[in-house]
């Protein structure tokens, strides 16, 4: 058994599992004008695990993530801009929202597989994304979404210009997310999800309802995704058609690539790296710096089939 | 040689357990299976025989529902099941071993029998251990670092965790060392006498079969040409020869 999967596969928690914490802690006391990238990284794990989820666990292969990633967006910026600036309501409204398309969604696209079911949940992101476009009245269209007030956390904490709050909100959320999801994928439940990728037709065959379980996690993932999008709204207080986009679906697959997929830290590591290297080697290669993050995408492939997570395993086996 | 239809129509409408009657299955356009009846009763045994290829695994798939029916009816308890989807059939209490056993690797031996763990029913992982007492001290290891008899007794333990009243067996014996072949023998007796559990044994070593199950049905290119006693073919090794090419 590798050392990482033995370690995943403990339902009690270890005290390594404390390390992204603590790594998050620190970047808020130690690297405090890098705190607005750093919410951006963690919306980011938290919109990677809500695909690690389908992806990794469920074997659901979608290019399409970034339509609940989007609704929840839009859902928590016009309630924002119009309704209340209440942020957690507006979470919950972000959620709720994108677990109804995703459901919706999920009952016609997971009727199919492999290449047909990817189409189809590209095909529902276009959708999605040119119905955002054509609702200019209420979604700004190709300006954007704007006029956003959000208001304090609690009625307590209000959302600074250095993005203090926002960093500390934005961990609170993930903190929250990590906890479900971690006790989704050890449960039966998860544990029956990794049957279904492995093995759809015997887990029919042991008398488990797998459409109605990729169901269930796909709308829970779109949920997850949902929450992603709605904190990156409400901490930057715009909304741009760019998180419907087929980039922002590319790429988060990208970031779990480089993390490790299924492995439910990968998402971690894979949105942290990618996140930084795009700061760093955008400052250096204002141009080009795609061209890095495609260089390392195939080193990674080439000599990591795992991500960053399987080849720390590789090297602890030795 | 071969049986008339109507005489194992009889049977199988007869069985109050699963009873298949007249039915053609295959794959897509493919018909495999043409004419099958028979039937197994509730607690009752039955070898299912014939040359690679004859239909075999075409004949459990069709009852799991994993094949294209063409004609003809199952029934399982008194009830229809061809409208059924797999997983409706597993639940109604139709469990199944499968011949590469196909363990999840990536779960360990309890997780592979939580997967197929249903509330409420007599069948718990503790009690697997009891039929399995070797899988219990493996219990934490992965699917993929089980031998090959382990993975055998998982894929039964598995299937019991479904609760089913019907057991059918896709070759469980195919590739086992002697001792663990009895030992599977033995456990698939205890399930038989002491839960009551209906088996079909689809499976090479004809001997091994045929003094397993009470009855016997032998395919051959897909229609059953012979369904009776399995004394019947351990007395008459010609006969046994003659439809399966073993004596």
């Amino acid at each position: 058994m590798h050392p990482i999967d033995t370690l995943l596969a403990r339902h009690r928690f270890r005290a390594i599992e404390l390390l992204p914490w603590l790594i998050a802690v620190a970047v808020y006391f130690v690297f405090g004008d890098y705190l607005p990238l750093g919410s951006q990284i963690l919306i980011m794990i938290l919109f990677a695990l809500s695909l690690d989820l389908v992806l990794g666990y469920a074997g659901i292969v979608t290019l399409g993530h970034s339509a609940f990633f989007g609704v929840g967006a839009y859902a928590a910026g016009i309630y924002a801009a119009h309704v209340s600036g209440e942020p957690l309501s507006g979470l919950v409204l972000a959620a709720c929202a994108a677990a109804v398309v995703g459901w919706l969604s999920g009952l016609v696209v997971l009727r199919t597989t492999g290449l047909t079911l990817l189409m189809l949940t590209l095909a529902v992101t276009a959708l999605l994304a040119e119905a955002a476009n054509k609702a200019g009245f209420i979604t700004g269209g190709a300006d954007g979404l704007q006029g956003m007030d959000i208001r304090p956390i609690f009625g307590l904490f209000r959302f600074d210009l250095f993005g203090r709050t926002a960093y500390l909100y934005c961990l609170a959320v993930l903190f929250l997310a990590w906890l479900f999801a971690r006790r989704l994928v050890h449960s039966s439940f998860g544990r029956s999800l990794i049957g279904i990728r492995e093995n759809t037709a015997r887990m029919h065959a042991i008398g488990s309802p797998v459409r109605r379980r990729l169901l269930t996690i796909y709308t829970i993932s779109a949920a997850l995704a949902g929450v992603a999008g709605a904190l990156l709204a409400q901490t930057t207080q715009f909304v741009g058609l760019t998180v419907l986009g087929f980039q922002r679906s590319g790429e988060i697959v990208i970031m779990l690539v480089f993390g490790g997929i299924g492995r439910l830290y990968g998402a971690f590591v894979g949105a942290g790296i990618y996140m930084i290297a795009q700061d760093q080697l955008a400052k250096l290669e204002p141009a080009f710096w795609y061209f890095w993050i495609g260089l390392l995408l195939v080193l990674l492939v080439m000599f990591a089939r795992g991500g960053v997570l399987g080849l720390i395993d590789r090297i602890l086996r030795r | 040689m071969r049986v008339s239809a109507r005489s194992i129509s009889a049977k199988a409408i007869m069985a109050d357990g699963l009873a298949l009657h007249d039915v053609s299955a295959g794959y897509g356009e493919t018909v495999v299976l043409e004419g099958v009846s028979l039937g197994v009763a509730a607690g009752g045994t039955l070898a299912v025989l014939g040359r690679n290829g004859v239909g075999k695994t075409t004949l459990l798939a069709t009852v799991l529902g994993h094949t294209t029916l063409h004609a003809g009816r199952i029934a399982f308890r008194g009830q229809p099941i061809c409208r059924l989807r797999p997983f409706q059939r597993a639940r109604l209490g139709i469990g199944y071993v499968p011949q590469e056993r196909e363990i999840f690797p990536s779960l360990n031996v309890d997780e592979n029998l939580s997967v197929a763990a249903r509330a409420g029913t007599r069948w718990t992982r503790e009690r697997v251990y009891e039929l399995f007492p070797s899988l219990a001290v493996r219990r934490r290891n992965m699917g993929n670092q089980l031998s090959g008899g382990e993975q055998q007794m998982l894929a039964i333990g598995r299937a019991l965790m479904g609760n089913p009243s019907l057991l059918l067996l896709d070759e469980p014996l195919e590739g086992l060392a002697p001792v663990i072949v009895d030992t599977l023998i033995a456990a698939l007796h205890r399930l038989r006498q002491d839960e009551g559990l209906a088996i079909v044994l689809v499976e090479q070593h004809a001997r091994l079969a045929l003094e397993f199950a009470e009855r016997a049905v032998v395919l051959d290119r897909g229609r059953v040409v012979y369904d009776g006693a399995s004394r019947e073919l351990l007395d008459d090794p010609n006969r046994l020869a003659a439809l399966i090419g073993v004596g």
